[in-house]
């Protein structure tokens, strides 16, 4: 047994990590916001080449890819990153990066898609197998206020078209666990950003004569934080070993695990870091709002953590 | 990364667990818990066991009698016998786990050569002398006093939270031999027999009304300078290589009850009734539930990620922080889901009729110890900060 990163993880990681600082530093991302073109084509296939949509076969493994979807969501990098990720497994524009997939949600209360502007595929997960209707524009009222400003959404007027049967269930269930895997080491990344911002924050905003990291009240919030983030991330590396058939335990389980505290994590550290920021926590233009939007995003991806906590439980 | 053992690692296990079912239908049933006599000969008992199967001291180098494991073997030991409900450690807690490698690690080979085998078969029991009344989370602030009279130490002062301090044969023992000196560096490190005349042990009733835990009053107790281990003045760099020996297995037993407590809350919240309806029929409790057993799967990963680091670098670092606080976290929320599952059978902590629930307002409390001791949250929250995070230091 040896659950530690080895000199290739450490290599992908750091790899992703200077991609993500030199294409998608925060003004770069912020440009997006609150238009239709949220998603910079050029840099999309850029992410692409950079191996991040092929899990798998000759790709990254689950675990590697784990690492690298962390650094995306440590970069706030816009678009449907897993959906995308896991249409490139049966569609060769998908896997170039010349098709930006969104993967469909339960209609749960109501049919909200994301990306109705630029997606171009659309993929569903059912019981009998994977569907996936490629080269499609999808018939949505678009919102004109997001809650991620990074993120458009639309209420679907007409169900978008049925599309192919491209996998069989077996491969609808191996791309579950892949979801599950990958948004949460998203939302890892997510909480990790959150936390490192705040930090730096604590460390140079003074008032009472001291910089605030210096109070203990401010401190414990940025410690919990990081439990939270670390806790998340070991569930996710767990999950992900799991799935690359190294690990200890049931995939979908162990998934469902790590999402679920990934998403917690994201969720609380995305709010304490905006407390840590005092006023300036809830301006537009302290980036401490946009982890905590994002993460409220990909909480409901899937299954809220809610919904996960009571399929861990059935399954106890 | 890869979470599956290693061939070698299941032949260990396949070795230690016929041994156990072999062994462990001949252990007799545990004491009763104020029956401390009662209890040390069973816990020395199990040592001796231990030893004479090459088990003892399992993560002790072999020259020093240990078997030498790696911090996975450690891990797996502690699965295994835990998951069989074997006897824990115990009252040897101390002995083995440290003051036996802070003499390996500090001591003269005189020194050696008489504690480490009593402590390997059960001989001898030691307990720990460091916080006082007055020096708790602030440790180096200790103010127990050894004067030098000749070749020999006279001690005045006490020691507080001293487990089966009335059942020990020796005590490591914190000092201050220069109150001149600031407060890290006038702390000698000594080795106190028990039965020094002007040793007065108390005991100190726990809030589960146990009486585990000692105050120890020291009246000019006269120890030879020879029973001191490092350097004078140099005890608190002695107390912090002991600390490094840890390799992320402290609470692995630990949380295995707290992993089959879970399990077992579910079962019990399926067969409670009230209202017409079963506790398990509440979608807050199995969500409350849910969070806890991934939590504790995460946790049981943590470890892993630990015991791992432990055996590559030799060091856990700040993981057993993390570990720490999020278990202890953990575990209050789970006593207190627990109380409200079993809501009025969690007034008394024996068994009521046939739900077995006694055990749930034990752990209860005994949750409520664990995030003050071996380092209050609060003070490793502090660590996290400062060491993890870079945050300035400041009171």
């Amino acid at each position: 047994m040896d659950f530690d990163l080895d000199d290739d993880d450490l290599a992908i990681q750091a790899g992703i990590r200077s991609f993500c600082a030199g294409r998608f530093p925060i003004e770069v991302v912020r440009r997006g916001e609150l238009t239709d073109s949220v998603v910079d084509t050029d840099r999309w296939r850029e992410i692409a080449e950079m191996g991040v949509f092929a899990i798998g076969g000759d790709g990254l493994t689950r675990r590697q890819a784990a690492l690298a979807f962390e650094e995306l969501g440590r970069a706030l990098v816009p678009g449907p990153l897993v959906d995308t990720a896991l249409a490139a497994q049966v569609s060769a524009a998908a896997a170039a990066g010349d098709l930006i997939a969104v993967l469909l949600h339960e209609p749960d209360p109501v049919a909200v898609v994301e990306f109705p502007a630029q997606a171009r595929a659309v993929l569903r997960l059912a019981d009998d197998g994977v569907h996936l209707a490629e080269g499609v524009t999808l018939d949505a009222t678009s919102v004109e206020r997001p809650l991620d400003a990074l993120t458009p959404v639309g209420l679907l007027r007409t169900p978008p078209p049925a599309g192919d049967l491209v996998g069989g269930a077996d491969v609808a269930a191996r791309m579950t666990v892949d979801a599950l895997v990958l948004t949460a080491a998203q939302q890892v990344g997510l909480a990790a950003g959150a936390t490192e911002l705040a930090t730096a924050y604590a460390k140079e905003r003074q008032q009472f004569g001291r910089v605030i990291g210096a109070f203990q009240a401010v401190k414990h919030l940025l410690a919990d934080m990081l439990v939270k983030a670390e806790v998340a991330r070991v569930a996710v590396h767990a999950a992900a070993c799991a799935a690359d058939g190294a690990g200890d335990g049931d995939p979908l389980h162990l998934a469902r695990v790590a999402k679920m505290l990934a998403g917690d994590a994201a969720l609380f550290c995305g709010k304490t870091g905006i407390q840590v920021h005092g006023g300036m926590g809830f301006t537009w233009e302290v980036d401490a709002q946009r982890y905590w939007k994002r993460a409220c995003v990909l909480d409901t991806h899937l299954a809220n953590g809610d919904r996960l906590a009571e399929l861990v439980a059935a399954a106890g | 990364m890869d979470l599956r053992y290693t061939e070698a690692e299941e032949a260990f296990r396949a070795e230690l667990v016929a041994w156990l079912d072999d062994v462990l239908p001949h252990v007799p049933p545990e004491p009763r818990r104020d029956d401390w006599a009662g209890r040390r000969a069973w816990d020395t008992a199990w040592q001796r066991m231990l030893y004479d199967a090459g088990y003892a001291g399992i993560n002790w180098p072999r020259e020093y009698g240990g078997r030498g494991a790696t911090p996975t073997e450690h891990l797996i030991f502690l699965e295994e016998t835990e998951r069989r409900h074997a006897p824990y450690v115990g009252h040897n807690f101390v002995g083995l786990l440290h003051a036996g490698p802070t003499l390996i690690a500090e001591a003269t080979e005189e020194q050696k050569a008489f504690h480490l085998p009593a402590i390997l078969r059960g001989e001898h029991v030691w307990c720990q002398g460091f916080s006082e009344p007055g020096a708790g989370s602030d440790l180096a602030s200790l103010r127990t006093r050894a004067v030098r009279d000749g070749d020999e130490y006279v001690i005045n002062g006490s020691k507080i939270w001293t487990s089966f301090g009335h059942n020990a044969d020796y005590c490591e023992m914190l000092v201050r031999t220069d109150p001149d000196a600031p407060k890290h560096k006038g702390i000698s490190w000594l080795i106190l027999p028990m039965d020094l005349p002007g040793i007065d042990p108390r005991p100190l009733p726990t809030m589960e009304n146990s009486t585990e835990f000692c105050e120890v009053y020291f009246d000019d107790v006269r120890v030879p300078v020879a029973n001191r281990v490092g350097a004078e003045n140099d005890g608190w760099r002695v107390t912090m290589v002991t600390l490094s020996f840890e390799r992320g297995t402290a609470f692995v037993s630990e949380m295995l009850i707290a992993m089959e407590l879970t399990r077992e809350l579910a079962g019990l919240a399926k067969r409670i009734t009230s209202h017409g309806a079963t506790r398990w029929d509440d979608a807050g409790l199995r969500r409350d539930i849910g969070r806890l057993s991934g939590e504790l799967d995460a946790l049981w990963a943590l470890t892993k990620r630990n015991v791992s680091q432990a055996q590559r670098s030799g060091l856990v670092g700040t993981g057993g922080n993390v570990f720490k606080l999020a278990y202890t976290d953990l575990l209050h929320r789970l006593g207190d889901l627990a109380m409200h599952t079993i809501n009025r059978a969690s007034l008394s902590m024996d068994d009521l009729g046939e739900l077995g629930t006694g055990k749930f307002v034990l752990h209860r409390i005994h949750g409520l110890s664990l995030s003050i001791a071996a380092g209050t949250t609060q003070i490793n929250k502090n660590i996290v900060a400062e060491r993890i995070l870079g945050l300035p230091k400041d009171r």
